[in-house]
């Protein structure tokens, strides 16, 4: 029985299916409701166990439909890596009940959806905007608004808190203190913002506020072509560059339907891992910084260097690298870069044991970390943590293991797994991951497969040069596929990998036309991060820059 | 390098002293002419001390900020010109690194954080997103921060490499050496305080 007739048959007994559509698409079970059922079967989902992540929330505008909008809920099970689509056809002025009181992690992403479509969520406490400004007027991600028009702010927001228990949230409590931090703050990495009101130095109330880097990418997105979008993807998390390139062109190849040959696999399998371990160095380099240790960030960012060097050898970018194409890589790796890679695992090996030496065993670190703020599992579920946030609290899910991908099953690797969901942990974690990135590094650059380095269908991969250039017949290939683009099959399809912070889910609509028609990304730091509050409420001020530092919050990512 | 620009500022001060030691009275030229000398010459010491010694403030909020940790951290070392004093307080520094896209919900931050800093002060804008808003032709993102503060040096690039960087904070050296005049700087006036 597939696991749809299952769903159907479980589902049959307790509601009325016949208002309900099951169906399948490019691999994935859809499910559209009727609004009025969305609380009560999702509720029933999370009770049985049968999906116990809410991993996104997101809208879609259908302009020239009835029913102008989809709220899309993505369900994930960590037992077996199954995942469901839930879709509700919703008019223009119709709402729907917030789904914050099944799984507490849908709250930023219900108010983001209202923020860009103008959804709007009954009952939940704090249906503001979220990613654009104070100022600005209308819902961006609507078809009907260009993707150009910008509105200009001339203020700066005030503090102000999320509303809870009858207690307004912009409403200043007289004895306390009310601090802003940020977003032009060290310890804020550049552009996030915590408010707070503090008695002494606990913190009562906190309340981040994003969005000072929302860069438009969705909308971005839907404006250009497919293979124009890796470059934005790249811009993502920029501390692993190449993970956002992979898991965007490996949801558009699952449209596409096609299988990139083992070396190119091989080659992103090795792009990630690096990125996770350059990731994993600038969230260990700076966490320490914001403790007040220097050091450990310069001595980091040596070896940040050296992968850098790789980056540069392979393709000339050492930041943004977009080296991945869909179909492929953009190009082959140079003789030798292998044994550069084993090289420089021989010595990140060496430089892991000299930082877990130095932070790990700091005295002071342990003091300032260690049983400070922590998260417990059940909650970190709740709030939809993935990643290396999730695995410091004890819950073992990976997609490398859970769901593998690109041969990750073949190799041999451990999932580090913490026990307090403390700051500790956070670090434990990390700092292991790197150990076993480059294990899988190791294992992969010594047996790296031959043959070509992409996919050579021709409505798909551009050709090489020397055959634009030398026959007639790459000339025209080339030709049609600038003209007229590559144009994926209608469809869609939700695709997660397992990116340095958690998972980094592509849900992409495509229309058949030369540009993706929706393209959400699924951010794994936004889910951890709106937690903030409740995780550093009754903990002291230097605590929460702890917490922040320990969240690894990439601003790209986290607005977009 | 420091004595050849302090020797050459004195040189060419002596000599438009001695022009003017013609026309004028000795005693009233004689006075002049230390005036003019000193004047002069404390002007290059004040450009050499400002343009070894500046305090940058790192503004980075995307990838550009990513990369200008590169700049300062061990290959690049900023420090080799003088400018390895980070300071996050506007107050404490007095050059401005805007490393990364500035949306329009930070534009009003970054005005103020500019207005806090005191004189003398200086803004590199590092990348395509800071001088240009980039490929980010986009509702929420600003096109380039001199929209909204004036802008010394643009460096390109998407990031630019660490070298693009140190040759962007050469090149505000060679400016403050040469006094360039800076009108953008003039004539700035707070887009937001009309409104």
């Amino acid at each position: 029985m597939s696991k749809l007739e299952n769903l159907k048959q479980d589902l049959a007994g307790r509601f009325n299916i016949q208002n309900y559509d099951f169906s399948n698409a490019i691999g994935d079970d859809v499910l559209v409701l009727p609004k009025g059922d969305i609380v009560p079967v999702l509720k029933h989902f999370r009770d049985t166990g049968r999906f116990d992540f809410l991993m996104d929330v997101c809208g879609v505008d259908w302009p020239k439909r009835e029913k102008r909008f989809d709220v899309v809920y993505h369900l994930f099970s960590s037992k077996d890596g199954s995942r469901l689509r839930v879709k509700v056809p919703l008019a223009e002025g119709e709402s729907i009940e917030s789904v914050i009181g099944v799984w507490k992690g849908a709250d930023w992403f219900e108010r983001e959806a209202y923020d860009m479509f103008g959804i709007r969520f009954d009952n939940h406490p704090n249906l503001r905007k979220i990613l654009t400004h104070h100022q600005f007027v209308g819902h961006p991600l609507r078809k009907d608004y260009e993707a150009d028009a910008q509105q200009h702010c001339d203020s700066v927001l005030p503090v102000h808190f999320d509303n809870v228990d009858g207690q307004r949230g912009d409403v200043l409590n007289e004895n306390l203190v009310p601090l802003n931090i940020g977003p032009s703050h060290p310890a804020m990495h550049g552009t996030l913002r915590v408010m707070a009101e503090l008695d002494g130095e606990t913190i009562v109330r906190a309340n981040p506020e994003i969005g000072y880097l929302h860069r438009c990418f969705e909308k971005m997105a839907e404006t250009h072509p497919y293979n124009q979008v890796i470059p934005y993807t790249d811009r993502l998390n920029y501390c692993s560059a190449p993970a956002n390139n992979v898991g965007y062109c490996k949801a558009v190849e699952r449209v596409l339907n096609v299988e990139i040959p083992p070396r190119a696999q091989a080659m992103r399998v090795i792009l990630c891992e690096l990125s996770r371990v350059i990731d994993h160095i600038i969230a260990v380099g700076t966490g320490a910084l914001d403790l007040g240790a220097l050091t450990t960030f310069f001595h980091m960012f040596t070896y940040r260097e050296k992968v850098y060097t790789l980056f540069e050898r392979l393709c000339g970018a050492r930041l943004t690298v977009s080296m991945t194409r869909v179909g492929g890589m953009a190009q082959d790796a140079p003789e030798g870069w292998f044994d550069e890679v084993l090289e420089f695992c021989r010595e990140m090996n060496l430089a892991i044991d000299e930082v877990s030496r130095l932070i790990l065993d700091n005295k002071i670190f342990v003091k300032r970390t260690m049983g400070v703020a922590p998260v417990s599992a059940q909650d970190a579920i709740a709030w939809g943590f993935t990643g290396p946030m999730l695995r410091a609290t004890g819950v073992n899910v990976d997609l490398r293991k859970t769901k593998p991908y690109y041969g990750y099953d073949a190799l041999d690797f451990d999932v580090p797994v913490g026990t307090n969901g403390d700051i500790y942990d956070r670090y434990l974690v990390r700092i292991e991951e790197m150990r076993q990135s480059i294990r899988i590094i190791q294992q992969v650059c010594k047996n790296v497969p031959g043959g070509d380095y992409t996919i050579r269908d021709k409505g798909i991969v551009l050709p090489e040069k020397k055959d634009v250039y030398g026959n007639i017949e790459g000339l025209m290939n080339h030709f049609m596929l600038v003209i007229k683009g590559l144009r994926p099959p209608v469809g869609e399809v939700y695709d997660a990998t397992e990116a340095p912070n958690g998972e980094l889910g592509f849900y992409l609509i495509s229309d058949g036309s030369a540009n993706p028609y929706r393209l959400k990304v699924r951010p794994p730091c936004f889910a951890v991060y709106q937690s903030f509050s409740s995780v550093v409420k009754g903990w002291q001020l230097a605590d929460a820059i702890a917490t922040v530092a320990s969240m690894n919050l990439i601003a790209g990512e986290l607005d977009r | 390098m420091a004595s050849d620009s302090l020797s050459s500022g004195a040189l060419s001060s002596t000599q438009n002293s001695s022009a003017s030691n013609m026309a004028l009275g000795t005693q009233a030229a004689d006075d002049m002419s230390r005036s003019f000398a000193m004047t002069s010459k404390l002007d290059a010491v004040i450009a050499w001390g400002r343009r070894n010694s500046m305090w940058p403030l790192p503004y980075g909020t995307a990838c550009c900020g990513i990369e200008l940790m590169s700049v300062m951290g061990p290959r690049y070392d900023l420090a080799r010109f003088g400018a390895e004093v980070v300071r996050f307080s506007p107050r404490q520094s007095d050059l401005l690194v805007v490393a990364g896209t500035i949306t329009e919900k930070m534009a009003p931050i970054l005005v103020r954080i500019y207005e806090q800093m005191l004189e003398p002060k200086y803004v590199i804008s590092m990348g395509a997103c800071a001088s240009s808003g980039g490929f980010y032709r986009a509702y929420h993102v600003l096109q380039g921060a001199d929209k909204v503060i004036p802008v010394d040096v643009y460096v390109p690039g998407c990031p630019p490499t660490p070298e693009a960087v140190l040759d962007g904070i050469m090149t505000l050296q060679k400016m403050i050496k040469d006094h360039t005049p800076r009108p953008w700087k003039d004539n700035w006036k707070n887009p937001y305080e009309q409104a």
